[in-house]
């Protein structure tokens, strides 16, 4: 039986002993250190005996703060991830001239491409944001938790399962060799045959399940679980920022999920959308896909501009400059991202109006964003700032932002843009926006709210140490990748024949040892943080003198956030409550209504990763069955309507009492 | 919620909730499904537009003209109608509390809908019998998806009402399951006016072209 090639192809669909890349010694390497990483790990919680604590206050947590952490830790992780394939580029990129193959072969270097993008746009920069607002926005409008504290699990997972989907794909198969939006003709059956576009698809489908609902989850936090006083135009920026991001997710995504489909179908069924025959256009898949791509990057910097809006008012110890022209910068931006998709491909060959079009509104995106500039730098000026981590990283990002900007409305004038259309000026100019925006934003944020999360600050010296090898080592590794593109030079080349262009790819690739010498430090940061937490401890809550509302409970908060919600009169609600002699509440608590953990997320997900396991490789037994367990399981959540319960009130004032204890020892 | 400020007894404002009741539990849930709606409305949109882009591609294969049997659809469309009206007959005898007859509008809606996802069902069984499978042109694969997945819909819709009718039969109208029928009711009436799109947009213009 065992021998029959139909049995076998039955059980195991196409996977066979090949599919591991036994004979590709750097993935081989990569494997077994990852493996005894892992078995170390796994070895470790097993010996403290975590996996109980780990099921039960992490894994089946239904707290947004508890969530928000670890969007970060998957964030952070899959970012070593992302970044050790930017680093294989580039010291390809440096090798590959004079006749040298470089170290990579073809099919292994346009995996490394499309997984780095794929990853740190999915997996780092989307959990970075995501866990920065679920633990952020409760907080800063007074609230004890999302809308639906369940889905939130759900989301976590499911976005997790993406990412060990796409890790999988590492050792198990093949990623994606197509680039990391799989344009067809290329990522169609005929000419990408193996299981690579499938884990992409995959993996992004079940991601974006996740990254669906928590933007509905946000939306509707933000809308409904204000505390009162907080009115629309009483919202901290980063909370404005959040709800327009969440719109824009919620806007965006299914135009993901439904091209994805239908590339799906292409490859699965036989469909004739994309092919170049029978009546299909590329060209649709094209347009759809920018169509949520284009909202995308907003999803990402949105949140980020929050960061820094907050960033820059508490370390000037001034209100925001602007409060309004702010949010209303926001809110056009949300809008202008739906009308400029058209500029990632003015070389379709639309026509002149067409282009035209799409480049003005490229362009007038560049208003808001410029009034936004302008707002930092008047809520500065005058202001008493003070330089610590998060304020460094704010002016690190307006510098660098700028540029980023400048080159960008370069790239909207369609004659340039036919010059410079998939040139490494275009690579730079996004990376450009993306650290300098995104990147340094997550880190200004990961700063600033540290202490809140774990009651302690980050470490200073290595948080210096890693902002200016970052910093450095951004301008070291992109300002050659202006020049190179300016002079004609492709994105994802492998091998280059003009020795003269090396010594920039040199230069880039020293960059990149900066960065990686950057997030290095990051890592020993948060060390260092931990070793030295008792020196670095916050007893008050407030370690920054800030002004939003997360600053007025304890660090870290209680499970329930507020012992009493909060009510807001001003902008700046902690710091009206701060200078109008505010006292906190000692006496009266009440027992908490919150809801309780469910493990029925993390089941979902690991449910769903085995349903796309089975379709990856034809597995078709496995499809089904877990197909229908995903089915029966979410039916029979339905089926337990007791979902809360009450946190006792003595528990409450005990909780209480030690803070004020602490805030008493703080004082002294 | 309004805020007192009590000047009287301390000059200062009030910075939080003295008296708080708990939140009524689901209270975001219909604006979340709202939210969910739309976003699902966004899916049909991409389906109507890839429908629009290559539904004249029929690249030398079967055209609207040769397949659609437009008083089938017509039936199978007054199925659809029916079963929204029976489903707000089924609204109405919840808000009054009376369970049997909830119960049985839920089963008429529900027969109904089984019987449009059936007639769809046969419409696709007679077309690829006669050779116009998804695979044979653009036009086909995007009638096919967009269709079926309307009909996916429905029939997901199916499942839920299924569950809905075992709830209310184990645990009564209680609150949790009145907002449940709530939400299924959104989504079975956003179903019947993604259908209205379907049978004017492919259907009826289909036949003009």
């Amino acid at each position: 039986m065992f021998n029959n090639p139909d049995f076998l192809k039955f059980i195991f669909g196409r996977f066979t002993l090949d599919s591991l890349p036994l004979h590709e010694p750097i993935i081989l390497g990569t494997f077994i250190v990852v493996a005894m990483g892992g078995i170390a790990v796994l070895g470790g919680i097993t010996y403290f005996r975590l996996w109980s604590y780990l099921w039960r206050e992490w894994f089946t947590t239904v707290d947004h703060k508890r969530i928000g952490i670890m969007y970060m830790i998957l964030g952070l992780v899959m970012l070593l991830r992302g970044f050790a394939d930017a680093l294989m580029m580039r010291m390809q990129q440096a090798m590959a001239f004079n006749g040298s193959e470089g170290f990579l072969p073809a099919h292994h270097y346009d995996q490394v491409f499309t997984a780095h993008g794929v990853i740190m746009i999915f997996f780092v920069a989307m959990p970075f944001v995501t866990g920065l607002m679920n633990y952020v926005v409760p907080l800063q409008i007074g609230a004890r938790d999302v809308s639906f504290p369940f889905l939130n699990n759900f989301s976590f997972w499911m976005t997790t399962a993406g990412a060990v989907l796409v890790m999988m794909s590492l050792f198990v198969g093949e990623f994606a060799r197509t680039g990391w939006l799989a344009y067809p003709p290329l990522s169609n059956l005929g000419y990408s045959p193996d299981v690579g576009v499938d884990y992409y698809i995959w993996a992004l489908q079940v991601a974006g399940v996740g990254t669906l609902l928590s933007g509905v989850n946000l939306i509707c936090t933000i809308v409904k679980l204000r505390a009162p006083g907080m009115t629309m135009m009483r919202m901290p920026v980063f909370t404005w920022t959040s709800l327009c991001t969440n719109v824009l997710i919620v806007a965006s995504f299914p135009v993901l999920t439904a091209v994805l489909a239908l590339l799906s179908l292409d490859r699965y069924v036989g469909t004739d959308f994309f092919t170049n025959d029978f009546g299909g256009s590329p060209m649709m898949y094209v347009n759809l896909i920018w169509i949520w791509g284009h909202p995308e990057v907003y999803i990402l910097i949105l949140p980020a501009f929050g960061i820094f809006s907050e960033v820059t008012s508490t370390f000037s110890g001034k209100r925001l400059f602007g409060y309004t022209s702010m949010v209303y910068a926001t809110v056009v931006i949300t809008i202008l991202s739906y009308l400029v998709w058209l500029h990632h491909f003015f070389t379709m060959g639309s026509g002149a109006s067409v282009n035209s079009f799409f480049g003005i509104t490229t362009m007038i995106i560049s208003i808001p964003t410029g009034a936004k500039m302008f707002n930092w730098l008047f809520t500065m000026y005058r202001g008493r700032i003070r330089f610590e981590l998060p304020m460094m990283w704010t002016v690190a990002f307006m510098l660098t932002f700028v540029i980023g900007g400048m080159t960008g409305v370069l790239l909207a004038v369609p004659p340039a843009d036919f010059v410079l259309h998939n040139s490494l000026f275009l690579v730079a100019h996004f990376h450009n926006v993306i650290i300098g925006g995104v990147v340094f934003g997550i880190f200004a944020g990961i700063a600033y709210w540290f202490p809140k999360a774990f009651g302690f600050r980050l470490d200073p010296f290595w948080g210096k140490m890693s902002f200016w090898f970052w910093v450095v080592g951004f301008y070291f590794a992109f300002m050659p990748l202006y020049v190179l593109g300016l002079m004609g030079v492709t994105r994802r080349l492998r091998v280059f024949d003009d020795p003269s262009l090396r010594i920039w790819f040199i230069i880039a690739a020293f960059g990149a040892v900066l960065i990686f010498l950057g997030i290095l430090s990051f890592l020993v940061q948060i060390a260092v943080s931990v070793l030295r937490r008792e020196e670095l401890r916050d007893t008050t809550g407030d370690p920054w003198n800030a002004r939003t509302l997360e600053w007025a409970t304890s660090s870290p908060p209680p499970d329930y956030n507020f012992a009493f919600t909060p009510v807001v009169h001003d902008n700046d609600a902690w710091w009206d409550m701060k200078h109008r002699g505010y006292q906190r509440p000692l006496t009266g608590f009440k027992p908490i209504h919150m809801p309780s953990n469910t493990g029925t997320g993390i089941i979902l997900a690991g449910l769903s990763t085995a349903f796309a396991v089975g379709m990856i490789w034809y597995v078709w037994w496995l499809a089904a069955l877990s197909f229908a367990a995903l089915i029966a399981v979410a039916i029979g959540h339905t089926f337990n309507y007791h979902r809360d319960f009450h946190i006792p009130a003595d528990e409450v004032v005990r909780t209480e009492n030690a803070r004020t204890r602490l805030l008493g020892a703080g004082a002294k | 919620m309004t805020v007192t400020v009590n000047p009287a007894q301390t000059g200062q404002p009030l910075f939080y909730v003295v008296d708080e009741h708990d939140h009524a539990e689901g209270g975001s849930t219909m604006l979340g499904f709202w939210i969910y709606l739309m976003s699902d409305c966004l899916i049909f949109a991409i389906l109507f537009a890839t429908y629009g882009v290559l539904g004249g591609n029929y690249a030398a294969g079967p055209a609207p003209k040769d397949l659609f049997d437009l008083p089938l659809v017509a039936v199978n469309t007054s199925m659809l109608l029916m079963s929204s009206i029976t489903y707000g007959f089924a609204m109405l005898s919840m808000q009054r509390s009376r369970i049997a007859a909830t119960q049985v509008w839920l089963a008429v809606t529900g027969l109904f809908g089984l019987a449009f996802v059936g007639i769809e069902l046969s419409e696709f069984r007679h077309m690829i019998h006669e050779g116009a499978t998804p695979q044979r042109s653009a036009f086909l694969s995007s009638f096919f998806t967009l269709v079926g997945t309307h009909g996916m819909h429905v029939s997901f819709g199916l499942v839920w009402l299924v569950t809905l009718m075992t709830q209310v039969w184990r645990f009564g109208l209680v609150e949790a399951n009145k907002r449940r029928l709530m939400c299924l009711s959104m989504f079975w009436h956003f179903l019947d006016v993604v259908w209205i799109g379907v049978f004017t947009f492919v259907y009826l213009l289909g036949m003009l072209r």
